[in-house]
This record gives structure tokens, C-alpha cells and sequence, in this order.
């Protein structure tokens, strides 16, 4: 099944969405993307029993902290659904990239100084 | 007799106790507190004066004291822990003892939080047992905290709270005795509504022989609205108002509603009266002085022995 | 541990607001239990603050670093070999930590970017009660190993007072009653006699009262 999604969703493979912490959400800000969500598995569905919920609340804290930066919160959600809803991952990245879209760049693009790359380099 | 005081005269000769408080002003017109002392001429032996209560400012249970003294009463000059440490309760023990105030009332005092100055910081440096120590040791050895002679000891008969609706329950007469112990000759009791809490409580305290060796007065407060009633029920910490009492607030119109209060509280006397160890009534009628006086005469009160 | 809070980046804002180059210090020990000022906090409060100037177009370097203790000095020793390269320390530390550090270096700023709160324990993951406030004079054995100084609002010592109801304070609705406990606790313990006693009036000196504490043990002084 080939599905289409914009193309300027990148996407980070993690095993499971309660390995995102706060500091990578952030550290993704610095970099200068405009928004980021999670795409993480239904509730009560998680293989580590509560990695999906424990990103959830990991989500609302950090959506606070954008908030307090004056990025804000927007920029940042979480979305459930199963490995085998191909439809709605698409629907959801279009979601998403019409919400950010509709924010604007986000404000420190390009403008954190001492960010690494995904070579580890410093720019 | 160990003072002059009122309270201290009657009981002595078997007497029935009336007593009521005073609230002083949120400023400094002494008129207030002489308004309010005229309301209670004749109709009690001794009148409460609060110490900035439910800690919200107001002028000094001392100085009011001190004007209720100059009109003739026998003041009770309530005292909390709160605001002062040893050295400034000490020495307004000693004021007391000087300008001629005969009772004094221990109590730790409500917390600051819900007071108009929640920022401040409180004192707590004794409690309310140990306050109540360090009248009776000012008072019987002339000594202070710190070990060093009183010249001239400060007279004063000394009286507590106590809460026989707050938990745990079961302790409550315990600690009643920890105040007997620590010195304390009179009691005045949180607003009772629950008669049947009490009347245990009583027992509890009887059993401990404790109403012996310290005049339990019974507190009492008419509602003056089923509002009131509520609100006591919900809001005031430590009260304990049984829904039956609501309910019957309730039963009667609204403009019947205050005659229905001052009803409740005439028969919650007389109720009290009859309990084994009760040696007298201390009347609150919260901003509603000028109910005292019939509250006094319907219950049987009146008139009091002349001092 | 000593448990404290982060302050709200809008005041550590505040205070940075002359500053472009910044040493931020977390500590391994108490902060990092009650997840105010470890490394992770570290790095959480630096990409906030990186963040935050960007927006306004302004710079801001930080240098990240948790030491192991701030309280001893040879971990902030470790700093000293570029300290000198930052205007200005903000620390992370509980009180004691913050300024130590600025003991260490005194030609240097350091600034407070956590309010030190109490002595506390873990209740749960995320949540943290008061227990001790360092008095100076422990009474855990007269009163049900609860102390009436920290856990009661009114720090009674002969409680409670008026306000206990259902176990709960008069101050908060969902403030356990020290003074409760203590009972409770006596009562499991068989000791509910020793509730009997007064406990007389405290000796202050020992506590905060007594002016600034100092503790000394000869044996071990080099
Ligand atoms: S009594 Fe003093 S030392 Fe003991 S726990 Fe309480 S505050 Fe701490
Ligand atoms: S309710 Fe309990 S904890 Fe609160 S001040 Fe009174 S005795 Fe202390």
C-alpha cells in the first residue's frame, strides 16, 4: 500500500513514543522545524503497557513550555493510532502540516546558535 | 479565691456563668466597642474579647479590653500564639496583671491563610497549653519562662478553648486534661448544635473527673438565617452543625428565619443546663450583639448576681 | 532531600536580560531526585532559554554542566578551568549549592534559577512532601516519629487544634493534619499514653532562631 503525505514531513523512528522526552521535542525546535507531532499507538495499546500515556503528559508539559518560550503550544501534538491505519497516518500529516502552516515559520528558525546537525556537527 | 475575677466570684459560690464576646472594630473608633458593650450591660458576667480573629486586623484585644474595664465589665482578654512569641505574650501578660483585666483566654489562633494578610508570617513559638502554663507559672510561682523573678505577678483566672466536634474525637478529653494539667480553670466550648456529640463528650470529660477541676462553659451561636446555618455547616473549620438543624432552619419563611435561630439557641441552653458538669453558657452571637440580651432573658438567664 | 522548584522561565528571563554568555550548573544530588536542577533540567532550561532569545532575535550562549555535588568545594573546582569565560552563573542548585558557588568565585554573578523549597520525600514519581525543617532538636521520639514542627500548620506541639477535621487541616482540604497523624501513628505504635504528656515549651536556640548553624567534628578537621 503506497500512501501520500507531504513531502515536508520528516519522521524520527523511535521504538516507542515514551522514548521522546521533552529535550528531544526541544532539541527538534532548535533545529528549526516549524512543528513536530507524535505518532504514537492507541491507548491501552502500547507494547510497554503506558509509554503511549507517559507521552501524552510529556506532551501537555512540554506543549506548556513552548507556551512560556513564546513559541507556542501549537506547534506540538500527540496522535494515537495503530500500526495498521495507513489511511490515517497520512490524514494526520496533512492535518498537521495544514495547522503549522497556518501558524507560519516558527519564529527561531534558524536563529539557535550551537545546534547540532544530524551528522552531530555544529552549525 | 486566687483573682477578682467575676467568673472566678460565681463559680466559686456555685453560680451558673453567662458570658458573650466582643469583637473589636476593623479601626480605631473606640465608639464601636462601647456600642457593642452597651448591648451587654446587665446581661453577662464577663465579655470575650477576640484577638484579631479569624486573622483579619483589627484593634488590639488589649486595648479593648481596656475600654469594656473603664464601662464596668469584667473583660476576658483572649490571647493566640499566632502573632507573638514568649517575650511579647509575657509581657502583655504582665500589662494585663497591671491595668486590673482579671481573665485571660489561650488559644493558638487560626491560621493566617484566610485572614486579609495571608502573606505574613506566623510567630507559633508556644502553643496554647503551653500559653496557658505560662500564665499559670507568671501567675502562682512568679517566674518567667526563662527561670528569672516576677516583681509583682500578674492576678489573672485562666480560661482555654476546646473543640469537642474536631477530630480525632476520641482524643479530645485528653487533651482537655493536658489544659487542666497545664492550669487551665475555665473552658469555653466551640458553638454546640450537635447535642448528642457533646453530651459524649461531656461524659468523656466526666469520666476523667476533669469538669472538677475546670468550669466547662458551653458555647453557643444563634443563626441568623438558614445561609448562616450553611455556612457554619460547610465553611468554618471544626463545626459541627447536624443537617436536622438545616432542616429546620429551613421549615420556617425567611423573615421567620432569625426568631427561628434565637429559638434553637434558647432551647440548646436550656438543654445544656441540664447537663452534668456544664457550669455556664458563653453566647456568640456573631455581629448580632443586640440579640444577647433576649437570648439571656427567654433561656432563664437573667438576672445576673450582682458583684 | 532538599527538595526545590524550577523558577518560571519568565524570571529567569528577567534576570539573564544583561547577559549573552551564560554557565549553567545543575547538581547530581537532591535537585536531580526531585527533577529541579539535574542534568536533564540542565538541558531542558538551556534549549528554553535558547529558544526564548531566538524568537526575540537575540543571542545567547550557554554552556551546560552538572556537577556532581555543589555543596562540597572540589566539584566546583571542576569549573574553575572556564568559568572566567561566562559572565554570569546561573545555578540550579538547591540555596546552600547556588551559593557556595558564589563563595568559589566572587568576582562572579550567580544567579538563582530554582526556589528552594523544603526537606521532603518522595511520595510517588513526581511527588514530593515536606517532612523535616531542620530544628535542631528532634522530637520524632515523643510523638509517633511524625514531626509536629514541619507537618503541622501551626508546628503545635501539644496538638491539634480546633481545626482538625476528618484528618485533614484547617489550612487545606487536602493537607493531612500533622497532628492526626501523630495519633494515628501513637496508637499504632501502643503508645497513645504518651499523648497524655505536655510537651514543654521548645528551645529554639538550636533551629534557625539561634542564628546561622554550624556543625563542627574535630576527628575528622585535617
Ligand atoms: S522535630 Fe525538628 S529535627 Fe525532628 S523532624 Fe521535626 S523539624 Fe526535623
Ligand atoms: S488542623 Fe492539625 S495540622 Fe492543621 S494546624 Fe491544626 S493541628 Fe496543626
Amino acid at each position: 500500500m503506497r500512501l501520500n503525505y507531504p513531502t515536508n514531513v520528516k519522521i524520527v523512528k523511535v521504538p516507542c513514543t515514551g522514548r521522546v522526552d521533552i529535550l528531544l521535542i526541544l532539541h527538534a525546535f532548535e533545529s528549526g522545524v516549524d512543528g513536530v507531532y507524535l505518532a504514537g499507538c492507541l491507548e491501552g495499546e502500547c507494547h510497554f503497557l503506558r509509554g503511549n500515556l507517559r507521552a501524552k503528559k510529556r506532551v501537555q508539559y512540554a506543549k506548556k513550555l513552548l507556551d512560556e518560550v513564546g513559541l507556542g503550544g501549537a506547534r506540538l501534538e500527540m496522535y494515537n493510532m495503530s500500526s495498521a491505519q495507513g489511511q490515517r497516518f497520512a490524514e494526520v500529516a496533512r492535518e498537521m502540516t495544514e495547522k503549522i502552516k497556518a501558524l507560519g515559520p516558527s519564529p527561531v528558525k534558524n536563529r539557535v546558535r550551537g545546534v547540532q546537525d544530524s551528522r552531530g556537527q555544529v552549525k | 479565691m486566687k483573682t477578682k475575677s467575676n467568673i472566678e466570684r460565681i463559680l466559686e459560690s456555685g453560680g451558673f456563668v453567662v458570658t458573650s464576646e466582643c469583637g473589636p472594630p476593623r479601626g480605631a473608633d473606640p465608639e464601636v466597642i462601647r456600642k457593642k458593650g452597651n448591648l451587654l450591660k446587665g446581661v453577662v458576667d464577663a465579655v470575650n474579647v477576640t484577638d484579631n480573629q479569624t486573622s483579619v486586623v483589627r484593634m488590639s484585644s488589649f486595648s479593648s479590653c481596656i475600654i469594656l474595664k473603664e464601662m464596668g465589665f469584667d473583660p476576658i482578654l483572649q490571647m493566640v500564639c499566632r502573632d507573638r512569641n514568649r517575650i511579647a505574650i509575657q509581657s502583655d501578660i504582665l500589662g494585663a496583671g497591671a491595668l486590673g483585666i482579671n481573665n485571660i483566654l489561650c488559644l493558638s489562633g487560626d491560621h493566617q491563610k484566610f485572614g486579609d494578610h495571608p502573606k505574613a508570617k506566623n510567630v507559633f513559638d508556644i502553643d496554647s497549653i503551653q500559653l496557658i502554663n505560662t500564665v499559670k507559672i507568671l501567675r502562682d510561682d512568679g517566674k518567667f519562662l526563662g527561670g528569672e523573678e516576677v516583681k509583682g505577678k500578674p492576678v489573672l483566672f485562666i480560661g482555654a478553648a476546646e473543640n469537642p466536634f474536631a477530630d480525632p474525637f476520641e482524643i479530645r478529653a485528653a487533651r482537655l486534661g493536658k489544659k487542666v494539667k497545664a492550669g487551665c480553670e475555665f473552658i469555653q466550648t466551640q458553638c454546640i448544635y450537635n447535642m448528642e456529640k457533646f453530651t459524649k463528650w461531656m461524659e468523656m470529660v466526666r469520666d476523667r473527673g476533669l469538669h472538677e477541676r475546670c468550669a466547662i462553659l458551653a458555647g453557643v451561636t444563634p443563626f441568623k438565617s438558614v445561609g448562616m446555618a450553611k455556612y457554619m455547616k460547610n465553611s468554618v473549620p471544626g463545626m459541627d452543625v447536624p443537617d436536622g438543624m438545616i432542616e429546620r432552619m429551613k421549615g420556617v419563611a425567611k423573615e421567620k428565619q432569625s426568631e427561628e435561630g434565637i429559638k434553637i439557641c434558647v432551647e440548646t441552653i436550656q438543654k445544656l443546663r441540664e447537663i452534668p458538669g456544664v457550669r455556664g453558657i458563653h453566647i456568640m452571637a456573631i455581629e448580632w450583639e443586640e440579640k444577647v440580651a433576649e437570648i439571656a432573658q427567654s433561656a432563664g438567664l437573667l438576672p445576673r448576681p450582682q458583684v | 532531600m532538599i527538595v526545590a522548584n524550577r523558577k518560571s522561565l519568565e524570571e529567569i528571563l528577567n534576570m539573564l536580560k544583561p547577559y549573552k554568555k551564560v554557565l549553567l550548573l545543575g547538581c547530581n544530588e537532591c535537585v536531580t531526585v526531585c527533577a529541579a536542577g539535574g542534568e536533564r533540567e540542565v538541558g531542558v532550561l538551556a534549549s528554553e532559554l535558547k529558544l526564548s532569545r531566538a524568537k526575540d532575535g537575540q543571542e545567547i550562549e550557554i554552556k551546560e554542566q552538572t556537577l556532581e555535588r555543589q555543596c562540597d568545594h572540589e566539584y566546583i573546582d571542576q569549573v574553575r578551568p572556564f568559568v572566567g569565560d561566562y559572565e554570569v552563573i546561573l545555578s540550579i542548585a538547591c540555596g546552600a549549592g547556588i551559593q557556595y558557588v558564589g563563595e568559589k568565585y566572587r568576582t562572579k554573578i550567580v544567579l538563582p534559577g530554582v526556589n528552594t523549597t523544603f526537606l521532603g520525600v518522595t511520595l510517588e514519581q513526581g511527588v514530593w512532601s515536606e517532612r523535616c525543617q531542620g530544628c535542631g532538636e528532634c522530637v520524632l521520639h515523643m510523638t509517633g516519629g511524625v514531626c509536629p514542627i514541619a507537618r503541622c500548620a501551626k508546628s503545635l506541639l501539644n496538638g491539634p487544634c480546633g481545626g482538625s477535621s476528618n484528618g485533614k487541616c484547617e489550612v487545606d482540604k487536602d493537607l493531612d493534619c500533622g497532628w492526626q497523624l501523630i495519633i494515628d501513628r501513637l496508637k499504632e505504635l501502643n503508645q497513645l499514653d504518651r499523648y497524655e504528656e505536655i510537651i514543654p515549651v521548645k528551645d529554639w536556640t538550636t533551629s534557625r532562631d539561634g542564628g546561622p548553624r554550624k556543625r563542627l567534628r574535630e576527628d575528622l578537621r585535617l
